[in-house]
């Protein structure tokens, strides 16, 4: 479903001939308009950050503070101890949901990475019989959305016996999916042939050429998929819903899940857990932005 | 026997290919089990009567004309139409609008930048659960700003007539990665073409009319199409507010939600399958429709 690029996108990091552009036009207007375009700018930046900084002043709130009509901006007093309440609250696991979650998405990040790095090596720079044609067939799978694909498989692991366990949910990442391979199989495109040739000659097995010239040259790509792919299962909903029965096995997003279901009246302790989910994930984009914007650039989507 | 393997394994070409095949082995096997067979089930699936206890039974068409006749699919059907013809173009203007703010020379732009792809991080359970807080009717952000204004606000989620509003305005909040790719796509257009038409005499709107959006269309075609395929799987948010049943009375049933109901809540796998190959064939008709009028507005002159 990740599919479809822009066309003016396709280019790899690097090709882009200017970064900073020297001359803006539009800019004759004087400060006054200068000073315009920022304060716009600012109150859309503002009402975008307000849902999270929301959260978080939720969160530390009594609850009953969280309903009082004028709204209260910022909690009367400052209630940390909403998140040990969480941790330890009766009959909702949260520390288990949390390392669920980092199982989760830790294993499909790695299975993803691994198989993706493989598969679009052999199709970047392997000739076998069929390669192109099985190269197409990739490409429609990804016209196919998981949709038409979800009740065969689920019943597919019901067959095998796995249902409430997270075989379901990992296994299929070490299979490889279709949009990194293409995005894998256009960074190794890019790297320069003389030096796997070069390694040829002097003997080096495939495998070995992969793990050890190509990947090391590949990094980049390699932390943009890691990055996206672990956010993604760690927001995912879906599959968890599916497969997942036993409480104690459920990942972050089915623990808030059900603890709307259940506890609609402990809403301070609800924003301290949303808070406590998103915090990871906050932290990872701030210490790999940079991947976050090449990876958005490099393939956009949502989320 | 040995010595014509060996003879074998020392053909270069025959060596990589059985490589290659080694490389691509696990998504081969992919591509067979998650990907063909799925596909094959679904459709033969979608033509039985199958509740998991007992052994699927061949019904033909009956599950499609079971659609035809059911309430709760067109429902769902006019409620997803609803939010994708909604969100999606809203969607798209806004982060165009965006983009041409980023677009500017003014300082602390890694900062606004990162604000507004910052909710696409934001794990949408968690994500909705806020705005649950934020459109509470009485007490929420929203309806204290729109009551500034001396409006009153509606009650969003309590309310089936501004529920799906509720979930559009969700869905705003998440406009941040088609802002970046509008972005990029501004940072791609030739400065050169921009200051012919400043000699020319074109002002700001006229740059933007007959330069920019023009050269745009390509990165609009792609958010539009994306946003589509999205929009019409729309599941975690209406799965959080309104649940299986769409609380409101039915206004937030989805009908990504209502596959989910009928293949979970009522296992009936038959029934769901020929939902979901519905959406499917829905999906394609519209991005192929889509496709379709492109020579008339996409721009391929560069």
């Amino acid at each position: 479903m990740r599919a479809i690029r822009p066309p003016s996108l396709l280019r790899r990091d690097g090709e882009r001939e200017t970064t900073t552009r020297p001359v803006y036009l539009g800019r004759r207007g004087g400060p006054l308009r200068q000073i315009g375009w920022h304060l716009v700018l600012t109150v859309m930046s503002v009402c975008f950050a307000i849902p999270l900084l929301w959260m978080l002043s939720s969160a530390l709130k009594e609850n009953r503070e969280i309903f009082t009509v004028p709204v209260r901006w910022l909690p009367e007093a400052f209630r940390w101890e909403n998140f040990v309440s969480v941790l330890s609250y009766p009959g909702y696991p949260f520390l288990r949901f949390f390392s669920n979650s980092v199982f989760y998405a830790g294993m499909v990040t790695v299975g993803t990475v691994l198989s993706c790095a493989l598969v679009g090596y052999g199709f970047a720079r392997l000739r076998f019989p069929g390669r192109d044609i099985l190269f197409g067939l990739t490409l429609a799978t990804m016209m196919v959305p998981y949709v038409v694909t979800f009740i065969p498989t689920f019943l597919l692991f019901k067959q095998l016996g796995v249902l409430g366990t997270y075989i379901p949910l990992i296994a299929p990442a070490f299979f490889a999916e279709a949009f990194f391979i293409f995005m894998m199989r256009q960074f190794f495109r890019g790297v320069p042939k003389e030096l796997d040739d070069a390694a040829r000659v002097d003997g080096a097995g495939e495998f070995r050429i992969f793990w050890q010239i190509m990947l090391p040259l590949v990094k980049p790509a390699l932390v943009v998929m890691a990055v996206f792919t672990f956010v993604w299962t760690w927001h995912d909903f879906f599959r968890p819903l599916i497969y997942l029965q036993d409480p104690d096995k459920y990942p972050l997003s089915l623990g808030l899940f059900a603890f709307r279901g259940r506890r609609l009246t402990e809403w301070h302790l609800m924003m301290a857990a949303a808070t406590l989910m998103t915090a990871p994930l906050v932290i990872l984009f701030a210490v790999a932005q940079k991947y976050f914007i090449q990876g958005m650039k490099m393939f956009g989507l949502k989320g | 026997m040995s010595r014509l393997r060996h003879r074998r394994s020392r053909t270069p070409g025959r060596r990589q290919a059985l490589a290659g095949f080694l490389f691509v082995a696990p998504w081969l096997i992919a591509l067979v089990v998650f990907h063909g067979y799925p596909i094959v089930a679904a459709t033969y699936l979608s033509l039985t009567d199958y509740t998991v206890l007992t052994p699927p039974e061949w019904v033909g068409a009956d599950n499609y004309l079971k659609m035809w006749n059911d309430s709760a699919v067109w429902r769902a059907a006019r409620n997803s139409l609803f939010y994708a013809l909604l969100s999606v173009p809203i969607g798209l203007v806004l982060s165009l609008v965006l983009a041409l703010l980023l677009n500017r020379p003014v300082r602390g732009i890694g900062i606004h930048r990162t604000l507004f792809y910052m909710p696409a991080v934001v794990p949408p359970v968690a994500g909705t659960i806020v705005f649950l807080l934020l459109l509470e009717p009485r007490s929420g952000l929203l309806n204290t700003v729109i009551e500034v204004v001396g409006l009153d606000g509606p009650a969003w989620f309590l309310d089936p007539k501004w529920s799906k509003w509720g979930l559009i305005i969700l869905s705003l909040w998440g406009v941040g990665a088609a802002t970046l790719i509008f972005l990029a796509g501004l940072q791609e257009i030739p400065l050169s073409l921009l200051e012919a038409a400043s000699i020319d005499g074109a002002g700001a709107w006229g740059r933007f009319r007959h330069v920019t959006l023009p050269l745009l269309t390509p990165v609009i075609l792609f958010n539009l199409v994306i946003g589509v395929i999205y929009s019409f799987q729309v599941f975690d948010a209406a799965m959080v507010v309104g649940g299986t049943t769409g609380e409101p009375g039915g206004s937030t049933l989805m009908y990504m939600v209502l596959i989910y109901r009928s293949a979970f809540s009522y296992f009936d796998m038959g029934y769901a399958s020929a939902q979901a190959l519905v959406l499917f064939v829905a999906i394609l008709a519209v991005t192929a429709a889509i496709f379709g009028t492109t020579r008339h507005w996409v721009f391929e002159g560069m």
